[in-house]
């Protein structure tokens, strides 16, 4: 029950928040309908109730695809990611207005219900659905309130998608007619039997739709001006949520579906994310804008995840399926901090800001400890993933965790130094009347240090419930 | 049978009506009640109970897909009526002309989709066709209009001729009009006839359902001919001898799929190639449909490409998609007097309703799940897949399908994100109401295509 919950309940809500037209309501339904969610989830992990893990309800039999979905551990630590930000989100920007906000939280919500039932689906055609649907909100929310060039830009990430996905349909209409019973069921899917010819053609067909979506580079080039030219609420489902619906694809559908070709081309994929990393990391040295500098910082921590998938050993997957999460928060927490710092000032280039930390201490001490999450300090939840997912690499191929590891480095250096800009200094005009933030974005930015520290400390009930996943995708490959 | 029947009887009734009718307005009800009387007709077709009950001598064969399909043929047919009857009364002077002309094309796309004999599949694609040569220049003063006309006529009559001439050879290699006689043509008496039979045929209904390189016709036609009767060629006419088409090559042509099937991966691929470019660059919303409904013929030659099954389904999903989604967007553009992309700007702050309706229609078009248009995609493609061979052509195929979003998507950005002067548009309720419904269509045939698709096996 709790799988069609999570799809359900964003899902009904976002319908019934395109009919409230004052703000107020649109608002407040909006953060009542995520807090839903977040309880919902937050039982069933608590009451670890095994049952509601899994759903299944007829949908289209002469096509054997039906409407299954499946909690596994990595789609469960999604699904608690998805729900867990967008409270955060629309508590931290709360004072943000839009014009029609009935439309604009109708649409989040809908986009919240797309992203997870891309989580949750255990059926190929429907996993396809909802790969779809969760774009189409985002591409009308990033048009409509996103920033001035926002409908080229939004069109070239809706069209790069598009054309990923579509190439991945035609794969899995060839898996679909492969299959033993004609099914789009998973575990009939998983169970087709493929030549090494197929399995090459099919693994690069999915592999660009995901590569797409994270993004890898090359295929990278859509994602700093989505995110720049998007509403930040908008651009935090995207960074914090979207990218990982990339991720967890390669974890439940193409290493499962084509293992022998992972392992043929695990060093192009690895080869192609750890130039990615440094690439994206020394891009990101050269930003003024700090949503351009957290967009190309992303790439980097994207390309380490997708390099540790590859790898074919424990560490590194579990690492990255953890990194998941914490990546999630961690990057989610920037972009409050740049949403906070736009709304005050009506700017995000770092050279017209400065001195913000005399005015404003909470804000600074919340920031400095995201973003030292970020650069995976021990004691923050990134720095255990990042551990594993190094380890991972350096068993792979010491090369590649010396080069990846450079990336460390200089994502030390643009953080720190994103901080020395916008903090400390001296003030000026446009700083010196500053206030500190209030309390709800206080709240929104506590709940993701927490999240931070507690991750960071004790991260073995996420280790414990993401062991099943792992250990099935490594049990693939012995 | 009842449905040829009717619509030829009430095409007379049309035209006669027309002299004792004195209100220009009454067309529309009549016509009405007539497309309404062809869908009983059709449904007690579908039960088997018809005024004549006679396959004449094997000439026509009442199998279920085509009676289903024209099933979906005249509820596109009510549906347009109900949206457009009144802009095809303002075309000229003649109203109750025009909409038995309409009556003229079912009729004959009865035959196309009914034929189990060549010379009927002629027959009824010249009954669909000559009507439209009028109905194209209708707009007596509209010099363009005049001029497509004109070129439509010339290049479909010579179509016709290969169209004849190709029947000539496979009567000369089978001995036979009969459908079962061609495919009993084996390998041994296949002879060179045979093969340049098949592809005149083949180039004639191309030609028709404006498959490149066969296409150059199209634009020009479609964007001089009164924007109302665009909308019935494009969508209908084109469906109807899609049927023909695929009813031909899976009934005939099936078991000698070696010596076409090449040359209709070409076709289909050029199709989808020039359609969907060409599209790209239109300035006026009304020649992208054109150039846009060439491109979704690509995607329906799939259907003939295959010729299997799933074919079958494809083909009917398609066709109702197609139809519905297109007859919706026309229905609105006749409305409107700037036909450019710019004629759109800010369309949904002061017609949110048609604005929404719209979106889903181009999203249908352009294959988004959740709309009736992607499981049409899903089902041509997947016949293609099952093949097993050729997937070049389906990733082809995909790709193009990803340059089309941009055409479909412009008039959405247009309408929901651009600002403007719209024109002031002067909708009805009942129209309104109507374009919500063909949207609520697509969209429940995007969920569960199965409501449609279940028919071809159960009643």
């Amino acid at each position: 029950m709790i799988a069609l919950l999570m799809i359900l309940v964003p899902l009904i809500g976002g319908l019934v928040a395109f009919f409230l037209k004052e703000e107020k309501q649109a608002k407040t339904w909006s953060l009542l309908v995520s807090l839903i969610s977040l309880a919902a989830i937050t039982y069933s992990l608590v009451s670890n109730n095994e049952e509601g893990r899994t759903f299944t309800a007829e949908w289209l039999p002469q096509l054997g695809a039906s409407f299954a979905l499946k909690m596994d551990g990595a789609s469960t630590l999604l699904c608690l990611l998805g729900a867990l930000s967008y409270p955060v989100i629309f508590a931290s920007t709360w004072k943000s207005t839009y014009s029609s906000p009935n439309i604009f939280y109708g649409l989040m919500l809908l986009a919240q219900a797309g992203i997870l039932g891309v989580f949750l689906a255990a059926d190929g055609l429907l996993f396809y659905f909802f790969w779809e649907l969760a774009l189409i909100p985002v591409y009308f929310l990033c048009s409509k309130w996103g920033g001035e060039k926002r409908i080229a830009v939004t069109f070239k990430f809706f069209i790069y998608t598009f054309i990923g996905s579509l190439l991945m349909l035609v794969g899995l209409l060839y898996m679909y007619f492969q299959t033993a019973d004609a099914s789009f069921a998973m575990e009939s899917l998983y169970a087709v039997k493929l030549s090494g010819d197929q399995q090459t053609w099919l693994f690069w067909l999915f592999f660009i739709a995901f590569a797409i979506k994270m993004p890898v580079f090359p295929f990278h080039t859509w994602q700093p001006d989505a995110y720049e030219q998007s509403p930040t609420a908008v651009t935090m489902v995207l960074s914090a949520l979207m990218v990982k619906m990339g991720l967890f694809a390669v974890v439940r559908w193409l290493l499962p579906l084509f293992p022998d070709a992972a392992v043929e081309f695990d060093n192009v994929v690895i080869g192609l994310s750890v130039i990615g990393m440094v690439y994206a990391s020394i891009i990101a040295m050269q930003q003024d804008d700090l949503k351009r500098l957290i967009a190309y910082s992303s790439i980097a921590h994207i390309g380490l995840m997708s390099a540790a998938l590859f790898v074919n050993n424990e560490s590194g997957l579990q690492g990255a399926i953890i990194q998941f999460f914490s990546h999630g928060v961690n990057v989610l927490g920037m972009w409050i901090v740049v949403e906070l710092i736009e709304r005050k000032f009506g700017t995000r280039k770092m050279s017209e800001l400065g001195g913000l930390a005399q005015k404003a201490p909470a804000l600074t001490i919340l920031l400095v400890i995201v973003a030292l999450a970020n650069v995976a300090l021990p004691l923050t939840n990134a720095f255990i993933g990042e551990f594993l997912m190094f380890n991972g690499l350096f068993k792979f191929n010491a090369w590649y965790a010396a080069v990846g590891g450079l990336s460390i480095i200089l994502s030390a250096i643009y953080t720190l130094r994103m901080i020395q800009k916008v903090f400390y200094g001296n003030e000026n005009a446009l700083t010196a009347n500053n206030t500190d933030i209030s309390f709800i974005e206080k709240a929104a930015l506590a709940v993701i240090v927490v999240a931070i520290f507690v991750m960071g400390v004790y991260p073995s009930p996420v280790f414990n419930l993401t062991k099943d996943t792992a250990s099935f995708i490594l049990g693939i490959f012995k | 049978m009842n449905l040829i029947l009717l619509s030829a009887i009430w095409g007379i009734v049309m035209m006669f009506s027309g002299l004792f009718l004195n209100s220009k307005s009454a067309a529309k009800t009549v016509a009405l009640v007539g497309a309404v009387a062809l869908l009983i007709g059709n449904i007690f077709d579908l039960s088997g109970k018809m005024i004549i009950n006679s396959d004449f001598k094997g000439m026509l064969q009442y199998e279920r897909f085509g009676l289903l399909f024209l099933t979906v043929l005249i509820l596109a047919l009510i549906i347009y009526i109900l949206l457009s009857g009144k802009d095809v009364e303002a075309v000229g002077k003649h109203p109750f002309e025009y909409f038995a002309l309409i009556f003229f094309v079912m009729s004959g796309a009865g035959l196309v989709a009914l034929f189990n004999n060549l010379l009927i599949l002629f027959i009824g694609i010249e009954i669909v066709s000559i009507p439209l040569y009028i109905l194209t220049g209708a707009d007596k003063r509209n010099l363009k209009g005049n001029e497509a006309a004109l070129k439509y006529f010339l290049m479909g009559s010579f179509s016709t001729g290969i169209l004849l001439m190709g029947i000539a050879f496979l009567y000369g290699a089978a001995g036979s009009f009969q459908v079962e006689r061609l495919a009993m043509i084996t390998s041994e008496d296949f002879t060179a006839f045979t093969t340049i039979g098949i592809v005149m045929v083949m180039v004639a209904l191309a030609f028709k359902v404006s498959a490149a390189p066969f296409h150059f016709w199209t634009p020009d036609v479609y964007d001089g001919a009164p924007t109302v009767f665009t909308s019935f060629m494009a969508t209908i006419v084109k469906a109807a001898i899609f049927i023909g088409f695929l009813n031909l090559f899976i009934n005939a042509f099936a078991g000698k799929s070696d010596s076409w099937k090449l040359t209709v991966a070409i076709i289909t691929a050029l199709t989808l190639f020039i359609g969907n470019i060409t599209a790209v660059y239109q300035q006026s919303v009304k020649r992208m449909l054109a150039y846009s409904s060439i491109a979704q013929a690509g995607f329906m030659l799939f259907a003939v490409f295959a010729v299997n099954d799933l074919s079958k389904q494809g083909l009917l999903l398609y066709a109702a998609a197609y139809c519905f989604a297109t007859i919706g967007i026309f229905a609105v553009l006749v409305k409107m007097k700037d036909y450019t992309f710019e004629g759109f700007n800010g369309l949904a702050k002061k017609q949110p309703l048609v604005a929404f309706v719209l979106t889903v229609c181009f999203l249908s078009l352009a294959g988004i799940p959740l709309t009736a248009g992607f499981f049409a995609k899903y089902f041509v493609l997947a016949a293609a897949v099952k093949t097993g061979t050729y997937l070049w052509l389906v990733i082809f195929a995909v790709v193009m399908a990803a340059v089309s979003v941009y055409y479909y998507f412009r008039v959405i950005q247009a309408m929901y994100f651009k600002e403007g002067e719209t024109q002031e548009l002067e909708l009805a309720t009942p129209f309104k109401a109507l374009l919500v419904l063909v949207a609520a269509v697509i969209i429940v045939l995007g969920v569960y295509p199965s409501l449609l698709l279940d028919m071809l096996i159960f009643f």
